[in-house]
């Protein structure tokens, strides 16, 4: 079963740059959320983001993961985190 | 945007998926239909539609697994629900939703000021190869 922390790790490892935090929602290890960003996210439209941060999971998205629900942000200088 | 041309001899459920996408001008994949969302996220879709008075198509994908997998093999986009405007994905519940607070969403799906609940003309949603696509005008 995936763990937040995995996910965290792996989509930090997957895009260049990246800073994510992965809440488990239901505790379930099934439905998770991911705040994402990345310098790399400069200039694409949010299909494009997304994208990306699904490409991590590849086939586990939609199988054991279940929902991966998404928020990107561009990273500007240094750390920023995720708006609301 | 898709190979579909080529492959309607071989692969009828893509070609009929992408026939869809392009004939409605809003077009919605879902669990479940508008009235009966099967999921949440298909739900939070609907309602932020509804709340637009936006008129859209909608398609279950629970009936046939294989839809789901020509849609994403067609969107390059993992999970359900997706929205279509003008052919293209617009995103799933996470972008729809952050679209309809900003009001991106009325501006994307044409419907922006126009606030009036009155009757939407009625249409006709040609149903794709046993796609049973819903027309939800009005």
């Amino acid at each position: 079963m995936p763990r937040a922390e995995e996910l965290q790790q792996r989509i930090e490892q997957g895009i260049p740059g990246s800073q994510a935090q992965v809440t488990d929602l239901t505790g379930g290890g099934d439905h998770f959320e991911a705040r994402v960003s990345a310098p790399g996210f400069e200039g694409l439209s949010r299909i494009q983001q997304h994208r990306l941060v699904y490409d991590v999971f590849g086939d586990e998205v939609g199988a054991a993961i279940h929902a991966l629900s998404i928020k990107t942000a561009v990273a500007q200088t240094g750390d920023q985190p995720v708006p609301n | 945007m898709s190979p579909s041309e080529t492959a309607q001899p071989e692969n009828p459920i893509r070609a009929a998926i992408q026939g869809a996408i392009d004939e409605h001008p809003t077009i919605l994949f879902m669990k479940g239909s508008p009235e009966q969302p099967a999921c949440g996220f298909s739900a939070r879709t609907v309602a932020a539609l509804q709340a637009l008075d936006a008129p859209f198509a909608a398609v279950d994908v629970l009936p046939d697994p294989r839809i789901r997998q020509e849609l994403s093999a067609i969107s390059s986009w993992p999970t359900i629900p997706q929205l279509f405007v003008g052919g293209e994905l617009v995103g799933g519940c996470d972008i729809v939703m952050e679209m309809y607070e900003s009001g991106e969403l009325a501006q994307t799906l044409g419907v922006e000021g126009e606030a009036a609940p009155g009757q939407a003309p009625a249409g006709q949603a040609p149903a794709g190869a046993g796609l049973d696509i819903e027309n939800r005008l009005g």
